[in-house]
């Protein structure tokens, strides 16, 4: 059964200028034990999404879904004791920044225990038991004595191994990463993607992983999804994706990016303009302003995705019968 | 390759009556570069600063009846006394402690003058103590504050120690000293109250200051070359202008009310010249008799201030950064 | 001009902070943000400087446009040394060296429009006043792809990538011949990324620019420089033509370095080993003693631990700053 299932979601922000559309009805799942990436730049809604999920948002959003499901049960129907379940036990959340989002004025051991008193209803020694456990797993050196320390005393890379024990303290079914990765440095964030890769071997847990860097999916996802201008555009393996992307905007992605093995010095080819503004989405597809191969149609009508295999599919007009074929212009 | 679509009860919105195999077939011509979506296109309407903080102040409708009461106080003060055939300090022994009526609006004192016009002239009087003494206090403040904040240090350590002695002492022993010193007089009224109220000024600056000379915006304009100066009044002095505003209208009614404790208590302004709290200190002996005499100015008084106030708190909330999206 | 001519040339340039304890302490430790770097650019080209947070590149960047005050070393600016003149001497070369910022939100002042912004230095310097300035200002947004109906606008308007063209119009409008880039595209959006790289390649091609540019992602770095140094904990470990460094880096922290990049295929980040360095970076203010990196390096021996090493040259260009390293 899928863990996590998305149907036609849309999250609207109430601003003073209008609503900004940050999710315009997206669909999909996340089924157990996976580890599905969501790919996308700024404002593509992927952060939205989730936290739309977690019903995280600030008062000024409206979120409206034709199914949103976590395990079989309907999370907009949820009364606020199972949301509390929801968050912290069932599914763990890893932020951005890790100098932000630990409380300073608490040691790293309350901010452990925390969570597994209120969800596990253990004692005090219980708790510090699996405190320490949950720090050995995120292999923080004399987890005993480090308890005691308040966040300042740890260095950036060390904070998002707490904020991972934090998350995983109470085994979730589910483990959001949003950008777990983007504040730190390079052999740092080299040493937290094996730590969630560790995770994902040992348990049963489903990661969903945001990020805008390609090259962190393709390590550590099975599955990806590209999102752009608040939709989904592509959607499939992590191969699928990589080695036969469909979209345009997928194309771009990959070209934009220098790749440090590569021989001699290419040209990068960019995608040019900004991403549209949500507050006043285009008519037709996000991403046709912007698009090489745009069509009349791309102005015109939303494309509707097409599947290609039971787990790739992407929302292109491109890949209508009617359409031109195109030179896809990645070079794999 | 098999193409199939995912037909759910939404495409069919999208597609309105049609198949999407039915689809003709110059709708899949390619566009031309020219007549595509301007990709570099800004559909947002372009507001500056101010216009946004006026569209979320035009919102507060406290802060706009306050905002339009004082301004048709200020319309009255001004053009006012002009109009009306008596003067400030005209007096009429016959007509002394007159009831309001529809030849004197708001009565008469006992020497028969007319205290609509004086309390107009009050008004006068009250207004221009309350934003010349605002002003004062936002150009020394911002000065004061702004040096000590952008070059910090040894500086810093001086000017706020400085700060620190003056604020130690009580307001009052100040004012009344310079008021015995320089006379009983509008100048020496606004030296008293100049002479300490910027400090709150020049700390909010200050504390703006230090945080903003870290932005990389300082740091650019140092790399193209400004001088430090140039830093401090472009770049960082327009970028605390909202608390700025904030606080310096906070002490327009705390001057206006300044000035009316000091004239109370016989320490201010000196009659003949009218101003809201000689009024009403020479209203006291006739209270319980002729209690209009009081209630007038001190009315003008108290919804001044609450206009007053309620602008301030209007401007905190318009000019508040963390409320912008 | 020839090209082998060096437009900047830094000789052991220091810049030690000084970390103030409290008031009565008199025992004030100095944080060495650079401690000893030398390199030089030669005109036209591109250095690029590699390095973790923290490693100092972003201070090397701004002590070398006299930004912050060098401690010592020598900053040599076509052939002339600048590492002592004061604000108004230093006046003329900020003309011709400037500057382009990582956070293309914080680097423009919000209350400016992005005219002014734009002419802002053209008034610092006296350039051009009225219709001369105008014109230059339209000049210069057109050069960076935006539009002349976009100068009357906020920066808040514009997408991160739009901000950063701004930034860089600001400091091309004093027609610079050196510029340092201090992590241009390290806030942009990937899509966004390319763009920029492109603008600053074009450029440099149009104007004959020199670039520093700082940056902590080493495949835009490779990319973009014929020229690029390893920086760790305030020195540089490794400089060599880009090439070289990529296909033959000697130093062990700059295998590290490599190994730890995420590669954007999942055949070859399957197939790729990667080096795993134990640990964080040590604090600059209580540096290890002999190498800065042997805390973590896999092949530390005792003289690493007692003897800092010098930068060796190994190879044509290639200099590397370790002892196990044989020459």
């Amino acid at each position: 059964m899928k863990l996590l299932q998305i149907n036609n979601l849309k999250t609207t922000f109430h601003i003073e200028a209008g609503q900004v559309q940050a999710v315009r009805g997206i669909s999909f799942h996340v089924d157990r034990g996976e580890s599905v990436g969501i790919v996308g730049e700024s404002g593509s809604g992927k952060s939205v999404s989730m936290l739309s999920i977690m019903r995280l948002l600030p008062e000024n959003a409206k979120i409206d879904a034709d199914r949103l499901t976590f395990d079989g049960t309907e999370i907009m129907d949820m009364d606020q004791k199972q949301m509390r379940r929801l968050h912290g036990n069932d599914i763990g959340m890893i932020f951005q920044d890790p100098m932000t989002s630990l409380n300073p004025l608490f040691t790293i051991g309350d901010q452990i225990m925390e969570p597994i008193r209120i969800h596990q209803k253990l004692s005090k020694s219980e708790a510090k038991k699996r405190a320490i456990e949950v720090l050995k797993m995120v292999e923080i050196p004399s987890p005993e004595s480090r308890l005691n320390q308040y966040p300042h005393e740890f260095s950036g890379g060390m904070r998002q191994r707490v904020m991972i024990a934090i998350a995983i303290s109470c085994n979730p079914k589910l483990l959001i990463a949003d950008e777990p990765t983007t504040a730190l440095d390079v052999t740092i964030q080299a040493q937290i993607l094996d730590l969630m890769s560790d995770l994902k071997k040992k348990g049963n847990t489903s990661i969903v992983l945001i990020t805008h860097d390609l090259g962190v999916v393709a390590s550590m996802c099975s599955r990806i999804i590209v999102m752009y201008g608040g939709e989904i555009v592509e959607e499939g393996t992590t191969r699928e994706v990589f080695y036969n992307p469909q979209h345009p905007y997928t194309w771009g992605l990959m070209r934009s990016m220098p790749k440090v093995t590569e021989g001699e010095k290419k040209k990068l080819i960019p995608i040019p303009g900004s991403p549209p503004d949500l507050l006043s989405p285009p008519k037709g597809c996000a991403f046709a302003a912007r698009c090489e191969h745009a069509m009349k149609i791309c102005t015109q009508m939303s494309p509707v995705p097409i599947s290609l295999s039971e787990s790739h599919r992407a929302a292109c007009w491109l890949m209508h019968p009617k359409a031109a074929k195109v030179e896809r212009g990645v070079g794999s | 390759m098999s193409i199939s679509v995912h037909m759910n009860d939404k495409e069919e919105d999208r597609f309105p009556g049609k198949h999407i195999n039915e689809l003709p077939d110059e709708l899949f011509e390619k566009v031309g570069e020219d007549s595509k979506q301007d990709n570099e296109e800004i559909s947002r309407p372009s507001k500056s600063y101010w216009q946004d903080a006026w569209g979320r102040f035009r919102k507060d409708r406290l802060a706009m009846i306050g905002l339009c009461f004082v301004l048709i106080m200020a319309v009255f003060a001004i053009f006012g006394p002009m109009f009306s055939q008596y003067t400030y300090d005209g007096q009429d022994l016959n007509n002394g402690n007159q009831p309001p009526s529809s030849e004197h609006w708001f009565g008469t004192d006992k020497f028969g003058r007319d205290i609509f016009v004086r309390t107009l002239y009050g008004a006068r009087i009250s207004l221009l103590i309350g934003f010349v003494a605002a002003a004062i206090n936002m150009v020394i403040g911002v000065i004061y504050g702004g040096l000590s904040g952008y070059f910090g240090g040894r500086v810093d350590m001086i000017l706020m120690r400085i700060v620190d002695i003056m604020i130690g002492v009580p307001d009052l022993l100040y004012i009344i000293l310079v008021m015995m010193f320089l006379g009983n007089s509008i100048q020496s009224i606004l030296i008293a109250l100049c002479l300490t109220s910027w400090i709150g000024t020049a700390r909010i600056v200050r504390s703006q200051v230090v945080t903003l000379k870290h932005q990389e915006y300082a740091l650019a304009a140092r790399s193209i070359g400004s001088s430090n100066l140039r830093i401090l009044f472009k770049h960082l002095i327009p970028n605390s202008i909202g608390p700025i505003i904030v606080t310096v209208t906070f002490l327009v009614p705390s001057a206006i009310f300044s000035e009316a404790f000091l004239s109370f208590l016989g320490i201010g302004i000196q009659v003949p010249i009218a101003s809201w709290g000689t009024l009403v200190n020479d209203a006291i002996p006739t209270i319980f008799t002729q209690p209009y005499q009081m209630l007038f100015p001190a009315l003008a008084i108290s919804l001044t201030m609450f206009s007053l106030n309620f602008i301030g708190d209007g401007l905190r909330d318009a000019l508040d950064p963390r409320l912008k999206k | 001009m020839e090209n082998n001519e060096n437009l900047i040339e830094v000789k052991n340039l220091k810049k030690y902070f000084d970390v103030k304890k409290g008031l009565f302490s008199r025992s004030d430790r100095q944080l060495k943000a650079v401690d000893d770097v030398s390199f030089s650019i030669k005109k036209g080209e591109t250095l690029g400087l590699v390095g973790e947070s923290g490693c100092g590149k972003t201070t090397a960047g701004r002590t070398l446009l006299k930004l912050y005050e060098p401690t010592s070393g020598q900053i040599l600016f076509q052939g002339k040394p600048i590492e002592h003149l004061k604000f108004k001497e230093i006046l003329p070369i900020r003309k011709k060296m400037q500057m382009i910022f990582q956070d293309p939100y914080a680097s423009l002042d919000p209350r400016m429009t992005v005219g002014e912004i734009i002419g802002d230095p053209l008034d610092v310097h006296k350039i051009c006043s009225g219709k001369d300035r105008a014109d230059r200002i339209r000049e210069l947004i057109e050069l960076v792809g935006l539009k002349k109906d976009h100068i009357n606008r906020y920066p808040h308007e514009f997408s991160g990538g739009q901000r950063q063209r701004i930034g860089i119009a600001r400091a091309l409008a004093v027609e610079p011949e050196f510029i340092v880039c201090d992590e241009p595209i390290s806030a942009l959006d990937v899509s966004i990324q390319a763009q920029v790289v492109n603008m600053l390649e074009e450029l440099q091609e149009k104007f004959g620019l020199t670039y520093l540019f700082i940056s902590h992602d080493l495949s835009m770095v490779r990319h973009i420089s014929h020229k690029v140094g390893v920086m760790y904990l305030g020195s540089l470990v490794e400089i060599a033509d880009a090439n070289t460094l990529y296909t033959n880096m000697q130093h062990p922290y700059t295998k590290a370095l490599l190994s730890a990049l995420p590669i954007a295929d999942p055949d070859l980040a399957e197939k790729s080993e990667r080096i795993h360095l134990q640990g964080d970076v040590p604090s600059p203010l209580n540096p290890p003693p002999g190498c800065a990196f042997q805390t973590r390096c896999a092949y530390a021996v005792a003289t690493c631990r007692e003897v800092k090493p010098e930068l060796k040259v190994i190879g044509s260009g290639h200099q590397v700053a370790c002892h196990i390293v044989s020459s």
